[in-house]
């Protein structure tokens, strides 16, 4: 019946957060947009600053598709490692200080992604926040939305199907 | 196709800020059909255990060479945006190669144009992706 003895939030913090910043600073590409992740619990929102090189149409202007793609893309991807890495952290069957050293499990590999371009995208920040709407042993459907001013008012949404890494190789 | 095409559409690539920073080339344009490519770069890697590059810039290469397709159509008038697009990832880029992608825009109507694509490296055999697409046609 014994409880186990409640961690002070800034260790259970840390822990988390060096876990999320290993997962995300290991990927050239997130550097390369600019993209970073807001967690609030579990919960990750992924955050594209607008700047010069996202444009795609410099007339209107607005951003790339190309860039918006690559966006939700890394948001669906890194929201389902976060997902599954959560849980294995929260159970104790990974250490987050083995992430943090640079034993990061292999990423999901995207199968295929389709994306609706719902307006463009204006010269604005761009947040993006993934459902995982299954998650099985071998494959994972994700969907996406992002969104700049307003949150009611998505510029483009995607869905994606993961293969999903094989712990046991 | 003619050489004074592919120049001015290079120059059109040159005036896009992402496309220039991804390191976009035109090989060919032609009626209603357009190729590229995009060199490899470690910025691109999306997959640091195996150096493969990100699919989002897969797309990006993809989505700019729809597009292209497009606007060389002989029907075409005025603008294009993406409505949609698909893309099916059938292996992973070889690390070091060059992206090379070929789109066609095999049916246009008033409203909508429709855009195949594909995408490889240095084998011919097995593309790296395929993408399947929609674009709006004149208007805002």
């Amino acid at each position: 019946m014994g409880r186990k003895p409640m961690e002070p939030v800034q260790v259970v913090k840390q822990r988390r957060d060096a876990a999320l910043n290993a997962l995300v600073n290991g990927v050239p590409y997130i550097q390369f947009l600019g993209i970073q992740f807001d967690r609030r619990g579990d919960e990750l929102t992924a955050v594209m600053p607008f700047k010069e090189m996202l444009i795609g149409n410099p007339m209107l202007p607005a951003i790339h598709g190309g860039a918006t793609a690559a966006f939700l893309e890394m948001t669906s991807i890194i929201g389902l490692s976060w997902s599954i890495l959560w849980e294995k952290i929260e159970s104790g069957e990974i250490d987050a200080d083995t992430l943090v050293a640079g034993n990061m499990p292999s990423l999901p590999k995207t199968i295929d992604f389709t994306v609706d371009y719902l307006r463009s995208g204006l010269p604005r920040d761009a947040y993006a926040r993934a459902r995982v709407n299954r998650s099985g042993r071998r494959y994972a459907s994700v969907h996406v939305e992002a969104w700049q001013d307003n949150r009611g008012r998505p510029f483009a949404q995607a869905t994606g199907h993961f293969l999903m890494p094989q712990s046991d190789g | 196709m003619s050489v004074d095409q592919t120049k001015m559409a290079q120059q059109f690539i040159a005036a896009i800020p992402h496309s220039k920073e991804l390191g976009m080339q035109y090989t060919e344009v032609g009626e209603g059909f357009a190729a590229m490519q995009m060199p490899y770069d470690t910025r691109f890697i999306g997959d640091p255990q195996t150096g493969v590059i990100h699919g989002g810039a897969v797309f990006a290469l993809l989505d700019t060479t729809c597009g292209a397709a497009v606007m060389s159509h002989p029907k075409m008038k005025g603008h294009t945006a993406t409505i949609d697009l698909r893309i099916d990832y059938m292996r992973p880029a070889t690390p070091g190669q060059t992206i090379r992608t070929r789109a066609t825009c095999y049916r246009m109507t008033r409203s909508v144009a429709f855009v195949r694509a594909e995408a490889l490296d240095d084998n011919d055999e097995n593309p790296v992706a395929s993408a399947t697409g929609t674009f709006t046609v004149g208007g805002n």
